[in-house]
Order: structure tokens, then C-alpha cells, then sequence
């Protein structure tokens, strides 16, 4: 249990008020934060921690910040020095890059009015969906909110069936009956896409519910597909959260809680919002451990991904995993964004996660910039294809309007032949034996 | 093997022009029976509604090993009304799962694993304490399947009392008939006896949608004969039928849950006075069963519903305007609805008393619908 997170450069027990021995009392410290939170100074503050190192052994482990302990700027050769392979970083740097394609279309093609109502925009926050997603396997199950775009296309949901969806054609994933903020794939094991922020906490809960479920009483010993859901920072404050942080912890379910704090919810400030802040506290306070990492950095995210899915496969119980990130466009594309900071922005726009994993596979030499390039020509194509299908596909039927409403309309149930039974012409008559 | 099983002896008994009217009505009463024996052609044993829930959830849980049943009080204290009695030693606590207070948290969980393929009971202690819960039964177990176009189904019940108890106050007084009704995407069924209880729960449970399953709190002590079909641990009844309980010629009388005791003693009043009423147990308040429904009121010309919830917008009013639409011609009065007042539940008894529908209610208004003169009830 002590080497769980093991690049955590501070560690605290739940339940002891850490703020007191950290240095400035949570008042002052609000005070930093509200005057800046430009993510570098948390590491400024915890630099100057006592020394209660990593080795603690404790159950249950609270980390501060996860400090990597290799810098990435690295022009070593030799790749055990790396956090990655080749392939992996590829790997990496394509889903982002499609994520951010993606996105940057999507609003091309809403002000061209092909896609219409709320659609929310994942820019800046790739990191986090390609960090998770990307260690996950097909059986896992990821949990969204509205911005879920880039959730579904890491899972592999194809670019060409998002589109369609945001274009509310039939070829949609969801036959356009879903929409923007409505994603569902069956075979990717992506549940959803909710309008209602928290809505998705206890669905995902429940997914991780009947992963323990199934091993234990069904007695499938291989089962241990992990659920990782995903919400932001404004959804810490909604009660479904914590009550099902107690029920995760209380049960042991294999389920990450991955919070993509971008410090702001449509126009309300995070720190206006919140009376602590610092939402990975909120984990040891229900008995799982709660990981701060920046969300900006693909490759840190992804250290801590491995743990925490680690930890929900081997069936050590949840995890909280707060990534502070940043969007880079409005709430949504309605949204005119007047009330963040330009500085703000421009900070974050500075630590742009595609950016920074781009230099660091160069300067890691793990790929040359022509194949990079090459990457981004195949995205520009796949983007541009989906469009085109998008835009083909023809819009649903009239006759869809009323279908889907029921898995079994007629309410008679469905017999072992897997039929209808209503469609039984003995069934009205009673004599029917299924 | 799954079977819908059928009073044979009861419908060989009634005529068969019916059957063909109807084109598929599945279950009716006895006619000659109704009186006494509620219509079983052969009953053969006697069972509370309490233990006919219990019957069939045991079953159902013993049939599939998806089945699991959460909520709070439902191990140890071996459900709140008792309904999960002796749940726990037999299938063991991942199965009969204690929540804590936490109706969001629990009812998105159990929405979750239907999304991921278990088939969970979700039980509330009444369903007032589901509006808390309401976000996950509407927005994601009712809309899903919807919204994902197939994708995702969601085959969970959500089950607890409903409607108002004894001196509960108004907290824990609502019906929630119309509210859950009126949702595309849920199936809301509200049993009357033991045998419907029996057999509309194991139809639910083996429904692949979400299923809104309306209990009464005074219904679960009351005993009713069960026929030997019914205890068939493959029974079960078709959702979206209703049942005619009484035949009658002279006005037609809807009703669900505890209403349809009431009503049934009011037709024994009517009846005394020359009036027979058909009494309808809706069984389903969605899909609602229109066509018996219709044929009932073509061939009485008068419609009398009865319901506990509030008047406006209620099951009452939907009823109404669906034989407005399918048959007009046919009404030689005005439908009249009773329902509850238009008041919270309130605490003291004779109040709660003047706040819910009563027997004489009933039979007023069904003798005004047949234009016996007879003044009209204050209102409020």
C-alpha cells in the first residue's frame, strides 16, 4: 500500500487536518488562491512541506500533488529513462490531436448552423480524457456529463458516427435521438452523456456496482472492468457526489472519480462556488485516497491513471483523482466568456497538453517531427470525412419519431424465442405456452 | 416455461362476443362469481398482498441471478412494510442490498448496473421519498433507451407504497400515479389484489424497460383468495391489460389500487338500488388500456373514475379525454371523476377522512352519471 502513487512527493492521512501543518491556515490560503491559482503555486506551497515523505503506512493515503520525478525535458536516449514507448506516445498524441480537431470542427460547423442547441467543447482538457481513457479496455466503462465529444471518440467511438450525431442524422451513435450532450455506445461501454451534472456519478457507480456484482455473485472470477466517470468541478458541490463517494468507499467498487477541474462552471468561479476548494480532500474524507495532479500534462495524468485503475482492478476500492485542467473555449458555444480573466487564459493557453506532448516527444526522440506531422494530416482527413458522411447521411424518418421508446413496446414481455410475444397469434388466445 | 395463463372456466363462462369485441382482452372476471368469490373459478388458498410480493420477488430472485433488490431497510430489517422477509439469509447481503439514506445516490446506482446489465428492484419506502430520486427514475432509466436509440435499455423496477396511509400527514400521502403516468419511456403499474400484485410484479421484473411498480401501504395487509394458477412460479400478467372485476350495464367505474375495493363495495350498493356498475381495475396506469376502456363505456354510455391522487391533471383526466376522443357518441352523460381533495394530505383523522374518496362518494356520484336525482357533494 506505501508504493501506491509512488511519485507523490507529499502524503497525508485522512482525517488529520492537513491544512494546519501545511504551512499558510486555509484563510490566507484561500486568499493565494483567489489571486491566482495558476496551478504552479500549489507546488510553490507544498515545496516547503515538513518532511512526512512517501512511506507512510497508512491504508488509506491523501496525496497533495504528484510530482513527477523526471523532468520531461529529457534528451536522453535511453527510453527506460521514459514514461513511454513510441508507440504509446503516438498513441497519445493522436487521440489528443483528434479530440482537438474534433472540437475545433465541431464549432466550425455550428456556426455554419449544421449543428444546433448546446454543444459543450473539450478544448484544452484532452489530457484528462486521452490520459484515462487510453489505459482502459473495451469492457470498461466510462461515464460522461454534456462535454463528452472527446470521452466518446477516446473510447473509440468513431469520428464519423459523433459527427452524424451532432448533426442529428440517422447515422448518428444514437440515431440523432441523443445529441450533443448525449453520447451512448453499448459496445464501447460508454454510458453516457448527461445533460444533468452528478446524474452520471451514481449511473457510473451503479456500472461499478455490477462489475463486483458479477464476480462475486455471478461468479464470473475474470470480471474486473473497471468504470472511470468523469465530471467537473461545479458537480463537487451536488449531494449525488458525495453520496456516492460513501457508497463506493463503503462497497469497495472498482470506480475511479475523475474531477476535471477548470475552475469554472459556465460563468461561476470554482472558488465562489466552494467553500474548500481543494477537491481531492473531499476523498479521505470518505476513506479513498485523493490524488491532486495537473491535467495539463498527458503523461503525468496518465501515471496517476494507472495507479488508480490498478487499485480498482486489483479490487482495492475507488479512487479520487482531481485534475486541474483548463477549457480553452466558453462553456459552450453559446457561451461568451467574459467573465474569465485574458491573463488566466493566456496561462493555460500556454500549457496548451498537445503542445507540451509534442515537445516532449521530440525532444525524447521517440518519433520525428515528419511523422507527427503525418498524424495530424490523417486526423485532417478523418475530421474531413466525418463531415462529409455527416453531411450525406440523410435525417431520421418520420417514423422514427415514436421508435425507441421501449426496449419492448407492447409491454407483454419477450418470450424465450427471443419474439415478441404479443406477435404470438396464440398468445391473445391464451393457449399460448412460451 | 413462462406462461400467461387465463380463467378458462371464467371465460368460457362469459360470453365470447366480448372476447371478440376486444380482440385480446386476457383476463375478466367471473361474472356469476363476482359477487363473492371476486371472480377465481377455483380458489384455492388465501394470501395478503405482503406475502404475495414476497412470493413472487423470492421467486424471481431465485429464477435469475440478475435480479437483486436494494434499498433501505430491505435486509436486516426485512423491508420496511415487511415485503423482503426473509430475503437476507436466503440470498445473502450482495443481493438484498441495505442502502443508506441516500435515494439520488441508490436509484442512480441501481439505473447504473441496469445500464451494465444486472436487473435491479429498487425499492423506496414510499414513493414520496422517490421525488429525491426522480432526476434518475425520468431522466436516465425512463429517457435512456430514447436517447441512445436502442442502445442502452434499462430493465429496472422501481417499487415501494404509494398513495396515502393512515394519519401519515401530507409528506407521505401523494400518489404518484399521474405524475409517473404521464412519462413516455416508463411503464407504471399499480396492483389491486394479491394475485395482481403476484403477477404484475414478475411481469416487471422480467420487463426489459423501467417499470414504476405503485404499492399501497393499506393494501399489504389485506388477504384475497389466490387461485392455484397464480402461485405457478410462471405466472404472471401482461402489462398494459386491465381487468374487469364486475360486469355491469349501467355505468362504467374506473379505478387502481385501494380505489378499486372501494369501488367494488360501492357496485354492491349500486346494485341494491337497480344499478349495475362495471368495475375496471386499470392494472396499468401506462400503457394505459384504452380499448377496454372504451368498449366498457360503448356499451354502459356512463363513466365514473375514481382515484386517490389530486384532481388536476390526474389519471381521472386522462381517462375522460380519452374517451372524449375514441367515444363521444357513445356518452349519455358527463364523466364524472372522483378524486382526492385538492389539499396536502391532511393529519387529523376526519379530515384525512374528508380528503380522500369514500365509498358514498362513489355511489353519488355514479347515481348523478345515471341521472338519479341526487345533490351534488361539496366540493372542497
Amino acid at each position: 500500500m506505501s508504493a501506491a502513487f509512488p511519485s507523490v512527493r507529499a502524503v497525508c492521512r485522512p482525517g488529520s487536518f492537513a491544512g494546519e501543518k501545511r504551512g499558510p491556515p486555509p484563510a490566507a490560503a484561500s486568499g493565494k488562491l483567489a489571486s491566482g491559482f495558476l496551478g504552479s503555486a500549489w507546488k510553490l506551497r507544498f515545496g516547503a512541506l515538513p518532511a512526512r515523505r512517501r512511506g507512510s503506512s497508512s491504508v488509506v493515503v491523501a496525496v497533495s500533488d504528484v510530482v513527477k520525478e523526471k523532468k520531461p525535458k529529457r534528451s536522453s536516449s535511453s527510453s527506460s529513462d521514459l514514461l513511454i514507448t513510441k508507440e504509446e506516445g503516438l498513441e497519445l498524441y493522436e487521440d489528443m490531436v483528434l479530440g482537438r480537431t474534433f472540437e475545433d470542427m465541431c464549432a466550425q460547423m455550428y456556426y455554419r448552423g449544421k449543428m444546433f442547441g448546446f454543444v459543450h467543447l473539450y478544448n484544452g482538457q484532452e489530457a484528462v480524457s486521452t490520459g484515462f481513457i487510453k489505459l482502459l479496455k473495451q469492457e470498461d466503462c466510462v461515464v460522461s456529463h454534456y462535454r463528452d465529444h472527446v470521452h466518446a471518440l477516446s473510447k473509440g467511438v468513431s469520428a464519423r458516427a459523433v459527427m452524424s450525431e451532432l448533426f442529428g442524422k440517422t447515422t448518428g451513435c444514437c440515431r440523432g435521438q441523443g445529441g450533443s450532450m448525449h453520447m451512448f455506445s453499448k459496445e464501447h461501454n460508454l454510458l453516457g452523456g448527461f445533460a444533468f451534472i452528478g446524474e452520471g456519478i451514481p449511473i457510473a457507480t451503479g456500472a461499478a456496482f455490477t462489475s463486483k456484482y458479477r464476480r462475486e455473485v455471478l461468479k464470473e472470477a475474470d470480471c474486473d472492468h473497471v468504470t472511470v466517470a468523469f465530471f467537473g468541478d461545479g458537480t463537487c458541490n451536488n449531494g449525488q457526489f458525495y453520496e456516492c463517494l460513501n457508497m463506493a468507499a463503503l462497497w469497495k467498487l472498482p470506480i475511479v472519480f475523475v474531477v476535471e477541474n477548470n475552475l469554472w462552471a459556465i460563468g461561476m468561479s470554482h472558488l465562489r462556488a466552494t467553500s474548500d476548494p481543494q477537491i481531492w480532500k473531499k476523498g479521505p474524507a470518505f476513506g479513498m485516497p485523493g490524488v491532486h495532479v495537473d491535467g495539463m500534462d498527458v503523461l503525468k495524468v496518465r501515471e496517476v491513471a494507472k495507479e488508480a485503475i490498478g487499485r480498482a482492478r486489483r479490487g482495492e476500492g475507488p479512487t479520487l483523482v482531481e485534475c486541474e485542467t483548463y477549457r480553452f473555449r466558453g462553456h459552450s458555444l453559446a457561451d461568451p466568456d467574459e467573465l474569465r480573466d485574458p491573463a488566466e487564459k493566456a496561462h493555460y493557453a500556454a500549457r496548451d497538453p498537445i503542445v507540451a506532448l509534442k515537445k516532449y516527444i521530440l525532444e525524447s526522440n521517440l518519433a520525428s517531427e515528419a511523422e507527427l506531422k503525418a498524424i495530424d494530416k490523417k486526423i485532417d482527413e478523418i475530421i474531413e470525412d466525418a463531415v462529409e458522411f455527416a453531411d450525406a447521411s440523410p435525417i431520421p424518418p418520420r417514423s422514427q419519431l415514436l421508435e425507441n421508446v421501449f426496449a419492448d413496446p407492447k409491454g407483454f414481455g419477450i418470450g424465450p424465442d427471443g419474439r415478441y410475444r404479443c406477435e404470438d397469434p396464440k398468445f391473445t388466445e391464451g393457449t399460448a405456452h412460451v | 416455461m413462462l406462461s400467461v395463463l387465463r380463467r378458462k372456466a371464467a371465460a368460457a363462462a362469459v360470453g365470447g362476443s366480448d372476447a371478440m369485441l376486444l380482440g385480446g382482452r386476457l383476463r375478466k372476471s367471473c361474472a356469476a362469481a363476482a359477487a363473492g368469490l371476486r371472480g377465481y373459478a377455483t380458489a384455492a388458498k388465501e394470501m395478503t398482498v405482503r406475502e404475495a410480493l414476497n412470493s413472487a420477488l423470492d421467486e424471481e430472485m431465485s429464477a435469475d441471478p440478475k435480479v437483486f433488490l436494494m434499498g433501505e431497510e430491505v435486509g436486516e430489517y426485512q423491508g420496511a412494510y415487511k415485503v423482503s422477509k426473509g430475503f437476507l439469509p436466503k440470498f445473502g447481503p450482495e443481493r438484498v442490498v441495505d442502502t443508506p439514506i441516500t435515494e439520488a445516490g441508490f436509484t442512480g446506482i441501481g439505473v447504473g448496473a441496469a445500464y451494465y446489465g444486472l436487473k435491479p428492484v429498487v425499492e423506496f419506502m414510499t414513493f414520496n421519498f422517490a421525488m429525491q430520486a426522480i432526476d434518475h427514475i425520468i431522466n436516465s432509466a425512463a429517457k435512456t433507451n430514447y436517447m441512445s436509440a436502442g442502445n442502452i435499455s434499462v430493465p429496472i423496477v422501481f417499487r415501494g407504497p404509494n398513495g396515502a396511509a393512515a394519519g401519515v400527514g401530507a409528506q407521505h400521502s401523494q400518489c404518484y400515479a399521474a405524475w409517473y403516468g404521464s412519462c413516455p419511456g416508463l411503464k407504471v403499474l399499480a396492483p389491486y389484489s394479491s394475485e395482481d400484485a403476484r403477477g404484475l410484479l414478475k411481469a416487471a421484473i422480467r420487463d426489459p424497460d423501467p417499470v414504476v411498480f405503485l404499492e399501497n401501504e393499506l393494501m399489504y395487509g389485506e388477504r384475497f383468495p389466490v387461485s392455484a394458477e397464480a402461485l405457478d412460479s410462471s405466472f404472471c400478467l401482461p402489462i398494459g391489460k386491465a381487468k374487469i372485476e364486475r360486469e355491469g350495464k349501467d355505468v362504467t367505474i374506473t379505478a387502481f389500487s385501494k380505489m378499486v375495493g372501494l369501488s367494488l363495495e360501492a357496485a354492491e350498493i349500486l346494485a341494491k338500488e337497480g344499478i349495475t356498475a362495471e368495475v375496471i381495475n386499470l392494472l396499468s396506469i401506462r400503457p394505459l388500456d384504452r380499448p377496454t376502456i372504451n368498449a366498457s363505456v360503448r356499451k354502459t354510455n356512463r363513466l365514473v373514475t375514481v382515484e386517490e391522487g389530486f384532481p388536476q391533471h390526474g389519471v381521472g383526466a386522462e381517462i375522460c379525454m380519452s374517451i372524449i376522443e375514441d367515444s363521444f357518441g357513445y356518452l349519455d352523460a358527463p364523466i364524472e371523476r372522483i378524486t382526492g381533495a385538492d389539499v396536502p394530505m391532511p393529519y387529523a383523522a376526519n379530515l384525512e377522512r374528508m380528503a380522500l374518496p369514500q365509498i358514498e362518494d362513489i355511489v353519488r356520484a355514479a347515481k348523478r352519471v345515471c341521472h338519479r336525482s341526487v345533490p351534488m357533494a361539496a366540493t372542497a
